[in-house]
């Protein structure tokens, strides 16, 4: 018996709120779970700084990675199994792509990628094809099933049916995040009939289609996108943390670049301050590193960063104000240089921040050929694009809705209300 | 601040009008491959290398004012047009982005076909593989596009010659 088909003496089941229970059959599913690559994932947050907003999402990769395989393994065990369009031997790819897909994300992931230009995407390419305890075991299967498992991840598989399973606008990923980030924050949003979507999922060609006896309950899933979009993850308490946190990143790189001595040595970081971040460097990376690092720097001699951390470990947030640049740009230079004038450097302490800097997916029916839309299957065998037999879809995918804050630290200004230029800086920004 | 959203005005300004989402992504992705400095990040779809948060910074631009859309029915699906406003154009008045060579590449490139700079953005995606490989990626995800030798061999044409324009 091959290594690809040996199962467990007995099934193992994770037990897990949203799902219930995660069932693990396969050996080489259970091996790459206790991989030091993918334990990793339990020391990072699903949801960034969301935690500062909803104190209940402390959730971590880890949970959301065994939720997604759960839901392929569902997929393509119970739901496609037996149909003429699916191939049996993509299920082992599938459910490894499924629970690998996530494997490359750093702590705090949207903030220190931005910062230091990286993507997490990067290194799960890099893990599962690297000398790491994950390619050894994907590498038992045959010699070039790394290199298949990376390439459905990075969607540049030949096998678009098994790519659409983990990436699509109606994929495996998504449906567990909405469902497991609704649960952790407590909000009501997240939930759909998630059951129903998955009998009602047809391989067709390269693309899974959604039969039409279906649509209400896609139609509630991409209401439920929508809403967490704008009620949990574009929160401005969180979006104000997340500021923080990439100002934190900026001014401790920029500090490095000037020769700034720490107190602390921030040995973890010197790799990337120096755009030299190998693969072992970044596995060192995890939430509670960085959260060491800012415990310490609350310490230092340099007020900037002293402060930010402080901020950050405290939840002594930014404030913010409605800002619609449109109208308020030439405002917004004006602000800038009375922060210049009170000693407050507009760089760390004066921040935009736009809906397209936390670029998420709502659902797009889009031009021709500019992403794949969600297609459903009508009686008589045609396929035809969501929005265009749904009221509800085209309602909400045709408005656009974008939204941007002024971020500033009203603590601080509110200290010296004396100062002629704190005077006009509360005048133009309440 | 509003940098990365002026700098999209300023490609857009430069080129005149951009017909279709699809043509702008390709743009935008080719123009970053050639180094011109846009912070937006691509990653491949179905149908090649995309950017969500460039289509969220259109729609911002969209809203505010800055950049103007016109959507045409085409049947089966909607084509949309995209050229600057006046109030773009005061906003980049006031925000000068200096690319110098932005304008002659995509110049180049709007006057190219979606169809082709699908071809030259999917070759540019895997510029880490040997050029063999690159053409057999191309030809296993691009199956129902039918590239044929010519077209291949004017892609990677087409790419060094904006990779010397993008250096001046």
């Amino acid at each position: 018996m091959g290594y690809s088909t040996e199962k467990l003496s007995e099934e193992k089941v994770f037990k897990d709120p949203v799902h219930r229970y995660i069932h693990v059959r396969d050996r080489l599913i259970w091996d790459l779970i206790g991989t030091k690559e993918f334990q990793r994932l339990r020391r990072i947050k699903q949801l960034g700084t969301t935690y500062l907003t909803f104190h209940g999402a402390e959730h971590s990769r880890f949970n959301h990675s065994l939720g997604v395989y759960e839901i392929v393994r569902r997929i393509v065990d119970i739901a496609f199994e037996g149909r003429p369009e699916w191939n049996e031997e993509k299920r082992l790819l599938s459910l490894c792509a499924a629970l690998l897909h996530d494997l490359g994300h750093g702590p705090f992931s949207h903030s220190f990628e931005k910062v230091f230009d990286l993507d997490h995407e990067d290194f799960t390419q890099a893990i599962i094809l690297g000398d790491t305890e994950v390619n050894e075991v994907l590498s038992r299967v045959e010699q070039d099933f790394p290199k298949r498992v990376a390439e459905v991840i990075a969607k540049t598989s030949e096998d678009k049916l098994v790519v659409s399973l983990i990436s699509s606008q109606i994929d495996a990923d998504r449906m567990d995040y909405l469902q497991r980030d609704a649960y952790f924050t407590g909000v009501s949003y997240g939930h759909f009939d998630m059951e129903r979507i998955l009998r009602v999922m047809r391989p067709k060609e390269d693309q899974v289609v959604i039969k039409q006896s279906g649509m209400h309950a896609v139609e509630d899933y991409i209401m439920s996108r929508y809403q967490m979009y704008w009620q949990v993850y574009f929160h401005p308490v969180t979006r104000s943390a997340e500021v923080i946190l990439t100002k934190i990143l900026h001014r401790a790189k920029d500090l490095y670049q000037n020769n700034y001595s720490f107190k602390y040595n921030p040995l973890h970081f010197y790799s990337l301050f120096k755009d030299q971040l190998t693969l072992e460097d970044y596995l060192k990376l995890d939430e509670a590193v960085f959260l060491y690092y800012f415990q310490m720097w609350q310490e230092e001699e340099d007020q900037i960063l002293r402060d930010l951390c402080t901020r950050f470990l405290n939840r002594n947030l930014f404030k913010y104000a409605e800002f619609d640049p449109a109208k308020e740009y030439k405002k917004l230079a004006e602000l800038s240089a009375l922060f210049v004038k009170a000693e407050i450097d507009p760089e760390y302490y004066l921040v935009v921040d736009s809906s397209s800097d936390l670029p998420y997916d709502f659902y797009r029916p889009g031009e021709e050929e500019e992403r794949l839309p969600i297609h459903l299957l009508l009686k008589n065998g045609e396929v035809r694009e969501l929005s265009r037999e749904s009221e509800i879809v085209d309602a909400i995918s045709g408005k656009r809705r974008t939204d941007h804050k002024l971020y500033y630290p009203a603590d601080l200004l509110e200290k010296s209300p004396e100062n002629p230029y704190v005077k006009q800086i509360l005048a133009l920004l309440i | 601040m509003l940098k990365d959203h002026a700098k999209i005005i300023h490609a857009v300004a430069v080129s005149g009008e951009v017909v279709g989402r699809k043509k702008l992504q390709k743009m935008i992705y080719i123009a970053k491959k050639m180094n011109f400095p846009f912070q937006e990040r691509f990653q491949f779809h179905f149908y090649g290398p995309y950017s969500e948060e460039l289509t969220l910074r259109v729609e911002e631009l969209c809203n505010m004012g800055f950049l103007n859309e016109a959507k045409e029915d085409k049947g089966n699906y909607f084509q949309y047009r995209y050229s600057l406003t006046d109030s773009g154009k005061e906003f980049l008045g006031l925000n000068s982005i200096e690319m110098p060579s932005l304008q002659d590449c995509l110049g180049d490139i709007n006057g190219q076909s979606a169809r082709f700079l699908e071809l030259v953005s999917t070759i540019l995606y895997f510029d880490n593989l040997p050029e063999t490989e690159v053409i057999e990626k191309v030809h296993t995800l691009k199956k129902s596009q039918r590239y044929t030798d010519e077209e291949m061999a004017q892609a990677f044409g087409f790419i060094n010659g904006l990779q010397q324009k993008a250096k001046h």
